[in-house]
């Protein structure tokens, strides 16, 4: 079956999604990340979306849900690389991710990761 | 419409040259071949071609109205003259004109060889003169037409200019905004500045609305919308230059700013902004 | 108003969702939209796509170039022969959903795009037609 990797830097987890999913996929990935987080005890989870050009209502929905799922097994998310475009049509379609971290790129992803571990 | 008789044709044909002097020196008198804009050497050309060009859709036309086959030249000639003569910022009557000051070489001319017969000779100036009009016209037209393409290209080329996105320091932009907001502009300046963010990898833009005498619902509403797309790209934005007025207004229409950190100038944003980014700035 | 082009993409099960979806990329493109307006089109017809499969079991999505004084324009209809819906301002409703989603699928679609129409009633189908101009 086909799948998104997941990919272990220390003690976070790396996502890339470049593929247009489809929301079995999406739902896959959020079982799988869970499993992970869990197999791993992972201090934080990078969402790397930059080579998505679109996120529609259903993708929102799975990272705000990875996001508070993540929370409660004491991992954070933040979410990088969301694309100009993508950022004014979500907002335009009124799906604001509050309580979702954010970063430009991974490199800064990291860092903010990071910060966050250290001060918990 | 009255046609246009083989006689009428001989009598343009064989004084093309007289016709082109006379009309020449019918231009000069109103002026044309003393304006800087353009050379009397270029206004001789465009006559000279645009005679032949007259001649021509007479013969092949006849009767038939300008918007015929037979004029497509003719037609094509007075676009290329109306564009460049609304380029180089002539007057709309300025452009008429170069057809009108023909018709008087015209008459005359016809005047001269059709005397024996006075009832043919009324046909054919009314005939000479339709068709003038009709160009003339069509001239006038085509000059608005011109000069609205200008107008709209100025439109978009101010709307670039007055939106500029400056990087202040590493990692740090700022979007002075100034003069009057409507949906449109505040729309393509937010899409740049998301771009720029993009491009240049900076962590902080600062809107500065300093410059804005006032905002509506709608920009308001744009201005929270962009503030939210930045933190969802990653970024942080700050918007400084709240004059009171418009935080009266903020409040009237009971948008909610909360989450938005707002600064009373551009220089206490740039503080926040550089003690963010983990700068100090200390006294040499 | 001319119609340049037009077709029918068909859109029966969850995958087709993505396939309409990178349709209507290559449409937007062609018709020439910006970058900005192809995404907020795309988005939204990923959103219907969805519904006419979720709650319409199945459905087409038929597609126009439109050519008007100087602009272009794409027009997408999505069709379904599902149970229709019975109260259409309230599925117009941000955050209201009969099913599972966040609700935003409708109204947020709407939002996306310059010309939105919709035609529903129950045991009718669903038709929603959406459109951008450049």
């Amino acid at each position: 079956m086909e799948r998104i990797p997941i990919l272990r830097m220390g003690e976070f987890l790396l996502v890339t999604i470049q593929v247009d999913m489809h929301d079995q996929l999406a739902l896959t990935l959020q079982e799988d990340l869970g499993e992970r987080i869990s197999a791993t005890s992972a201090r934080g989870v990078l969402i790397d979306i930059s080579a998505l050009d679109i996120v529609d209502s259903f993708t929102g929905r799975m990272i705000g849900t990875i996001s508070a799922q993540s929370r409660i097994m004491d991992a954070h998310t933040v979410l990088v690389g969301m694309q100009p475009e993508v950022a004014i049509t979500l907002v335009e379609l009124g799906l604001t991710l509050p309580g979702v971290s954010t970063a430009l790129d991974v490199e800064r992803g990291m860092k903010l990761l990071s910060a966050r571990v250290a001060n918990a | 419409m009255a046609e246009l008789q083989q006689r009428t044709l001989d009598a343009l044909q064989k004084n093309e040259g007289w016709l082109l002097q006379a009309w020449n020196v019918d231009l000069a008198g109103s002026g044309a071949d003393q304006d800087r804009r353009m050379s009397a050497e270029e206004l001789g050309q465009q006559t000279a071609d645009f005679l032949q060009l007259l001649v021509k859709g007479v013969r092949q036309g006849g009767g038939a109205g300008i918007t015929d086959e037979a004029w497509a030249a003719a037609r094509g000639f007075l676009e290329k003259l109306s564009r460049s003569r609304a380029l180089q910022g002539f007057e709309s009557q300025h452009t008429a004109n170069f057809i009108f000051s023909l018709k008087r070489p015209l008459f005359t001319l016809l005047q001269r060889d059709l005397s024996d017969d006075p009832r043919l000779l009324a046909e054919q100036l009314w005939a000479i003169s339709e068709i003038l009009d009709m160009l003339g016209l069509f001239t006038v037209a085509s000059f608005q037409k011109s000069r609205e393409e200008v107008i709209r290209r100025q439109q978009e080329e101010l709307l670039e200019l007055s939106t500029p996105v400056v990087k202040l320091w590493d990692g740090v932009l700022a979007l002075p905004m100034i003069g009057t907001l409507d949906s449109q502009r505040t729309q393509v300046v937010m899409e740049s500045l998301l771009e720029r963010i993009v491009e240049t990898g900076s962590e902080i833009a600062i809107i500065d609305i300093t410059g804005v005498p006032t905002v509506d619902t709608l920009v308001a509403q744009h201005l929270l919308k962009t503030v939210t797309a930045i933190r969802l790209m990653g970024a942080d934005c700050i918007i400084s230059g709240v004059r009171p007025q418009i935080a009266q207004t903020i409040v009237h229409l009971g948008l909610d700013l909360q989450g938005i950190v707002t600064k009373a100038n551009l220089a206490d944003a740039l503080a926040l902004a550089l003690k963010r980014t983990g700068l100090s700035v200390v006294k040499a | 108003m001319s119609v340049r082009n037009q077709g029918i993409v068909p859109i029966r099960v969850e995958q087709d969702v993505v396939l309409a979806r990178q349709a209507v990329r290559k449409l937007a493109q062609e018709c020439g939209l910006r970058l900005v307006d192809q995404t907020k089109l795309i988005t939204a017809a990923s959103e219907l796509a969805r519904n006419a499969v979720i709650y319409g079991g199945g459905g087409d999505m038929d597609w126009q170039i439109l050519d008007e004084e100087g602009r272009s324009g794409l027009r997408l209809t999505f069709r379904d022969e599902g149970p229709g819906i019975g109260d259409i301002r309230q599925a117009m409703t941000d955050g209201w959903s009969s099913g599972t989603g966040l609700g935003l699928g409708l109204s947020g679609a709407k939002r996306l795009v310059s010309e939105f129409e919709l035609d529903s009633a129950p045991g009718k189908g669903t038709r929603v037609s959406i459109a951008r101009w450049t």
